[in-house]
């Protein structure tokens, strides 16, 4: 029978090939056939005890119908050229350059490779698809008529008044020179609260896609108040959170760590300064075995005498 | 007597050439294959009936742990996947089978974490182990990419939530103009095929190079003396 010896403290040595050390009997399909069952029991008794969430996704006519002021508001920043996503940058639109990670301009880079134009695409599309009145009919065509500034004057306007009030009520508004901006998003809130709204922003009869849909529910802030409720806010760990007390995605917690930091957090540039420690990170694991320092850990903090305590204890007794 | 009598009871006979051609046949790529595979991984390596006698750790169980749970990932996945991405919603045995896909997602993760920390205080990439340790860190971040898909392919305020906040991380870094999360067709795709696809081609290198080199000796283990 062969014998083995160690010497931790040694600086440099090989790691000896792992074939020429005495061995046992080992049963491979044995051990894999047992965690299978004990895994397959496990998972089955944590789907019969707690099952799934499943919270019905928000239609826009939920929130046409029980936020209407917000999607009023968030139409007009969309004619306006002032909501999230008319502002957003790659890859919707050229409006900005969007974040930066340093020098490097990487969503600028990226390119603008889903083309939504917020104001055509998100409002005055569905309202053309379906003009349900006179006043509507001749609104679009004072508004196809003017020019892109005044478009802007006329939506900008609308939505201060609409700010102004104590909360955000169209029927509130003070007089003002808003052009056919009223009639076309109190159109549009009537068309929402109707149903089929997401059908009239893409006229598929499949589905699918529904980039333009969510980016018009993002900008709006119902959607955002109902995952704050829920404790899914960024700032609040909402990442690697579920609703109720259902365990998510805890393996992000990696990401969502640097979204607690203020000056990450907060930053114009959150998203990628999130992005680029996340990567220092993952890079670090990745090619430890090449970090002289960090790879080093192990052998300084004696955890593997844990886990080799048979081995170590055999072989001290035989030295 | 019929053929089937007249073999009954004796080992099957080949042709002693179709079993054991020259290795040196260059021309043969089936040789070269069996060659090739010999090489990676010697003959017995694959399902080892002995394992040296420093492996004596219940933390070892993680690893195949690992393996057969993303079994279980795959298997409650295609169940999942059979009727559609919204049946789980209106069907009592969907809404179980996202259970359990949920579930077995939250072990698997579990199991993968325990097994990557115990291999980091091993210093498991020693003696010539480097890729082993890499491929499985590649299979990680691989399985979080599914796992991010699958939470966006769930067609529910959760998915829509996720995917209107992942939207903005991506798009910073300018991997939104290539990965929309906001279209769930595209995500369904990527969890369901590529990504799946993708950490089982990774896994398996991984497991490759773990029966190459076998398991790492303990730290400061020096070669056996007769």
């Amino acid at each position: 029978m062969s014998t083995s010896t160690t010497s931790p403290t040694r600086k440099k040595r090989q790691t000896p090939d792992s074939h020429v050390f005495p061995t046992r009997p080992y049963d491979l399909v044995k051990e894999m056939v047992i965690a299978g069952v004990i895994l397959l029991l496990l998972t089955l008794a944590l789907a019969a005890g707690f099952g799934s969430l499943d919270e019905k996704a928000i239609t826009l006519q939920d929130w046409a119908k029980a936020a209407p002021n917000d999607l009023v508001a968030t139409a007009t920043s969309e004619l306006a050229g002032t909501s999230s996503s008319a502002g957003y940058g790659p890859p919707y639109n050229r409006a900005s350059e969007g974040q930066k990670l340093g020098p490097l301009a990487l969503q600028k880079w990226g390119g603008v490779r889903i083309p939504v134009d917020s104001a055509q695409d998100l409002v005055l599309t569905p309202l053309e698809a379906a003009p349900t009145d006179t006043a509507l009919i001749d609104g679009l065509s004072t508004w196809k008529a003017a020019t892109a500034d005044q478009h802007v004057t006329w939506a900008a306007a609308y939505s201060d008044a609409l700010a102004a009030t104590p909360d955000g009520d169209p029927s509130t508004v003070a007089n003002g020179d808003y052009g056919p901006v009223p009639v076309m998003t109190s159109a549009f809130l009537t068309l929402a609260q109707a149903g089929g709204l997401e059908q009239l922003i893409s006229p598929n009869f499949y589905g699918g896609d529904r980039t333009k849909q969510l980016l018009l529910l993002s900008d709006g802030s119902y959607l955002e108040d109902q995952a704050r409720s829920r404790s899914l806010g960024g700032d609040q760990w909402g990442m690697m959170n579920e609703a109720g007390n259902y365990p998510g995605q805890v393996w992000l917690g990696v990401m969502t760590f640097w979204y607690q930091i203020p000056a990450i957090g907060g930053s114009d540039n959150g998203d990628a300064l999130v992005w680029g420690a996340t990567a220092i990170i993952v890079l670090g694991f990745l090619f430890l075995p090449f970090l002289p320092g960090l790879r080093a850990i192990p052998e300084k903090i004696p955890v593997y005498k844990l886990i080799w305590r048979d081995y170590y204890l055999k072989n001290r007794t035989k030295r | 007597m019929s053929a089937i009598e007249d073999t009954a009871g004796a080992p099957p006979r080949r042709a002693p050439e179709a079993v054991s051609p020259r290795s040196h046949d260059r021309t043969s790529w089936t040789v070269w294959a069996r060659d090739r595979i010999k090489h990676t991984v010697p003959e017995g390596q694959w399902l080892p009936d002995r394992q040296p006698a420093y492996v004596a750790s219940w933390v070892y169980v993680f690893g195949m742990a690992t393996l057969v749970s993303l079994v279980i990932v795959i298997g409650s996945g295609v169940v999942l996947s059979i009727n559609g991405s919204e049946w789980w919603h209106t069907s009592s045995v969907g809404h179980f089978v996202n259970s359990m896909h949920l579930w077995s997602v939250e072990i698997f993760f579990a199991v993968m974490a325990i097994h990557l920390w115990a291999k980091f205080w091993m210093a498991a990439w020693r003696g010539g182990r480097s890729l082993t340790w890499m491929t499985g860190m590649i299979a990680l971040l691989a399985a979080v990419g599914t796992g991010f898909t699958g939470y966006l392919s769930q067609t529910n305020f959760d998915a829509q939530w996720i995917g209107a906040q992942a939207k903005d991380g991506l798009n910073s870094v300018g991997l939104g103009a290539w990965f929309n999360a906001l279209n769930p067709a595209a995500t369904l795709t990527l969890h369901i095929v590529v990504l799946p696809l993708a950490v089982g081609a990774i896994v398996i290198m991984h497991v490759i190079m773990v029966r190459r080199h076998g398991v790492v000796p303990p730290i400061g283990a020096e070669e056996p003396t007769s």
